[in-house]
């Protein structure tokens, strides 16, 4: 961890309470800070809510939020609730699998685009849809309209 | 209600649609014509998310849709001395314009109790949320009512859980109120975890103090001072929404110490979940907000009301089962049950969406009928398809085929049938979903979300995802249905909590309805759907073909042979069946088609 990323974390953790109640708030935290959960950050979590540190593992994989690697500059999620699936969701993975060159769930190798899949982003009039890290959805696309978005983006 | 003013709304769907650059617009240009009193009010989403964004001009209550920052100039002239309404903009129904919000049959076949809110009062402002009556039921409790006495006015109304297993809410209150503990929680569950569904989302973002009023009454009535709101990690909105409720009830006194001075204090904290499905239910849900991964707690457990959270007595209720409860206090227990059926009182809500013309969040009494919520409100298929099947209750109901639309939706009917209430996801397929497919994916779900404790469900689920698979890649044996029925009924009997018991629903439910569709795809290796990627194929009709070229262009792997103006011709061999073709041959020639099963070798 680096020395700007280590005091993110001292910050993160003084603004908590020192208990075991406040460990998913913290990885959370320090999640959306970060970008993703630094090995090296777990130990101090561990140390200030009072668990080992085998179970802040624990509870950062069981959880589908939490990210152990860092991710690419641009999250590409797609939408795989029902609506957008009965839509053809599927192929629209599919295309970007293939323009990217990466499978779900895997970053660029330049570190540019991760492909995730989410479930229902509360748009189903707009199936099958794509958010762009968190917050940028883009409706009624079919497989063309889904490779036109990340051009779009660049 | 008479001052001029034009309502946006802002909820998730709505704000992805550009609302907040449409209201910006508006109140840009009403500046220009001069009309720079006129308000642009922001309020939660109305939800006819097909019509998304969507402005409403008050007084007269007119409705613009699908609304463009570009139409803004002319929506503010319309107000001006002299002008007129932007007639293109009027929503239209079978080509006739449409124009007053209360005439859309969307919304005038629709029983809005819990959604009374959403779209009218700004979900950013509890002095909104005052001026139509809101904390009239928590002052009423809190000055006039015993315990005892919310709890029985509860029970009366015959209010059941819209979580989705439907228990009896007063019951559960009046279990938590017996217990004894130092400590009591009422935990308002907003985990949403069925991937169709979005009425928590949108009540939690459209009507936050509703939500809020409901919890502090509960609060009041076992005895409790704590709570938590358990929020799905994917809603961000509703969390900033949430946060500004808490804050701003705290300030007028309807939360924290003292509450409207009567000495009763009740404080609410958020707590986002971390994005797992099982956190939905109740024991894995304390587990987390304990700090613990979310799993639920092994049999045989105590019940939440007498030892929840903290092993402390905890009300666990969904969202909107809380936002039901000033309805119940404000207008009497008999005015909620005068809605529904015998069994099931008041509304039920759920987010239609899929192959329905009419995409949207809608409310409508208990006992409805499916046709009335598909067909009547929802539109039917686009285009007047006919309607294949209906999905309710997520990965853990059932699909229900066209024959059973006159079923009633209400808690026992659904289930009779094999399908059930669910949390309000209701999802209309048309001839293109394969059912196969649907119950694929839903065991897909099951699998990636269990959460391991039980062998059964961990390993049961895989089997019978890896079968499931098989059938759709077109490597289905005899056999294999009778084999998902064992399996479902050992994972259904083998697990401790509801995901693993109903993770088999949607299986057993599309094998009932729809077990010829499973045969074709064992017995005669075809999709009928057309959609199981090994069991169609693509063809080009020599008919329609003019040898554009079109669709040899868009082919990744070079599979269409042809020179430019003839017949263009598939590589069934090559072909990877990704469907780009079929969008790349231009509509009015239309000559690609994607068949079941393979084509004939010479086609
Ligand atoms: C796997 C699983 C997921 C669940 N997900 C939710 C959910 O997302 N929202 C919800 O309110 N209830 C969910 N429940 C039901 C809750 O356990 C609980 O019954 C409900 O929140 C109680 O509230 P109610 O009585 O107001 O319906 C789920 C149950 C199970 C077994
Ligand atoms: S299913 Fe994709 S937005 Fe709802």
């Amino acid at each position: 961890m680096s020395e700007e990323q280590l005091a993110r974390l001292r910050e993160i953790l003084a603004a908590h309470e020192g208990k075991r109640g406040s460990l998913i708030p913290i990885l959370q935290d320090v999640q959306s800070a970060l970008g993703y959960l630094p090995e090296a950050a777990m130990p101090h979590i561990a140390r200030h809510t009072g668990v080992s540190a085998g179970q802040v593992y624990g509870v950062a994989g069981f959880f589908a939020q939490f990210h152990l690697k860092p991710r690419g500059r641009k999250v590409v999620s797609v939408c795989k609730g029902t609506a957008c699936h009965v839509q053809g969701a599927t192929r629209v993975m599919e295309r970007l699998e293939e323009h990217l060159g990466i499978k779900e769930g895997e970053t660029t190798p330049d570190g540019e685009y991760t492909l995730e899949s989410v479930a229902c982003v509360g748009c189903c009039a707009l199936a099958p849809c794509v958010v762009v890290n968190n917050d940028d959805v883009h409706g009624r696309l079919d497989p063309h309209a889904a490779v036109a978005v990340l051009a779009k983006d660049k | 209600m008479t001052t001029r003013r034009f309502l946006i709304s802002r909820g998730t769907c709505c704000v992805s649609a550009g609302a907040d650059r449409v209201a910006d617009a508006l109140e840009t240009e009403l500046r220009k014509v001069g009309l720079g009193g006129i308000q642009v009010k922001r309020v939660g989403c109305p939800g006819f998310s097909q019509l998304d964004p969507v402005v409403i001009v008050e007084p007269e209550g007119l409705l613009y849709a699908e609304v463009r920052p570009e139409d803004a100039p002319e929506l503010a002239k319309s107000l001006t001395p002299g002008g007129q309404p932007v007639e293109r903009l009027f929503y239209r129904r079978n080509g006739e314009a449409v124009p007053r919000f209360a005439d859309i049959p969307y919304y005038r076949r629709q029983d809005r109790v819990l959604m009374k809110n959403c779209g009218t009062v700004n979900p950013e402002s509890v002095e909104d949320y005052v001026e139509v009556g809101g904390y009239a039921a928590l002052r009423k409790v809190l000055t006039g009512l015993t315990q005892v006495e919310v709890v029985e006015e509860v029970k009366r109304s015959g209010l059941r859980g819209l979580g989705g297993a439907g228990f009896a809410t007063g019951r559960k209150w009046e279990s938590c109120l017996r217990a004894k503990g130092e400590h009591k929680f009422v935990i308002c569950n907003g985990d949403e975890g069925d991937p169709g569904a979005f009425v928590d989302r949108s009540l939690l973002e459209g009507d936050p103090h509703s939500v809020l009023e409901g919890m502090a009454i509960a609060g009041y009535a076992v005895g409790a001072s704590t709570g938590y709101i358990y929020v799905r990690a994917e809603y961000p909105l509703a969390v900033r929404r949430l946060r500004m409720a808490i804050e701003q009830a705290r300030d007028f006194g309807f939360l924290g110490e003292n509450i409207l001075g009567t000495g009763f204090t009740f404080n609410l904290q958020i707590f986002q979940g971390a994005g797992a499905f099982v956190c939905g239910e109740s024991t894995a849900l304390t587990q987390s907000i304990e700090g613990y991964r979310g799993m639920p707690r092994p049999l045989p457990r105590p019940r939440t009301t007498e030892a929840g959270l903290n092993a402390s007595p905890t009300v666990l209720n969904n969202v909107k089962t809380f936002a039901a409860i000033r309805w119940i206090i404000n207008e009497g227990a008999a005015w909620f049950a005068a809605r529904g059926t015998a069994r099931s009182k008041g509304t039920a809500l759920f987010s239609l969406t899929g192959k329905v013309a009419n995409c949207g969040l809608i409310e409508v009494p208990m006992g409805a009928t499916l046709r009335e919520v598909v067909c009547e409100i929802g539109g039917g298929v686009p285009g007047g398809k006919p309607i294949k099947a209906i999905q309710t209750g997520g990965p853990s109901g059932g699909c229900l085929p066209a024959n059973l639309l006159d079923t009633p939706v209400d808690f026992d009917s659904l289930a009779a049938v094999g399908s059930m209430m669910g949390s309000g996801g209701m999802v209309v397929m048309d001839e293109e979903t394969c059912m196969v497919d649907i119950a694929r994916y839903f065991m897909d779900f099951c699998k990636k979300e269990s959460c391991g404790q039980c062998p059964l469900c961990r390993l049961g689920t895989v089997q019978m995802l890896s079968t499931l698979t098989a059938i759709t890649e077109g490597r289905g044996k005899a056999g294999d249905i009778d084999l998902l029925l064992e399996l479902s009924e050992a994972v259904a009997r083998g697990s401790i909590c509801g995901l693993g018991q109903s993770a088999p629903n949607p299986v057993l439910s599309t094998i009932r309805h729809f077990r010829d569709e499973y045969e074709a795809h064992i017995n005669e290796r075809a999709c009928p759907a057309r959609v199981c990627k090994a069991l169609i194929s693509y063809y080009i009709s020599p008919e329609r073909c003019v040898g554009c070229g079109l669709c040899s262009k868009e082919c990744p792997v070079d599979a269409i042979r042809g020179e430019r103006r003839q017949i263009h011709v598939i590589d069934q061999d090559r072909c990877t069946r990704c469907g780009l073709c079929v969008n790349a041959c231009p509509e009015r020639f239309a000559a690609v088609e994607r068949q079941p099963g393979q084509v004939p070798a010479n086609a």
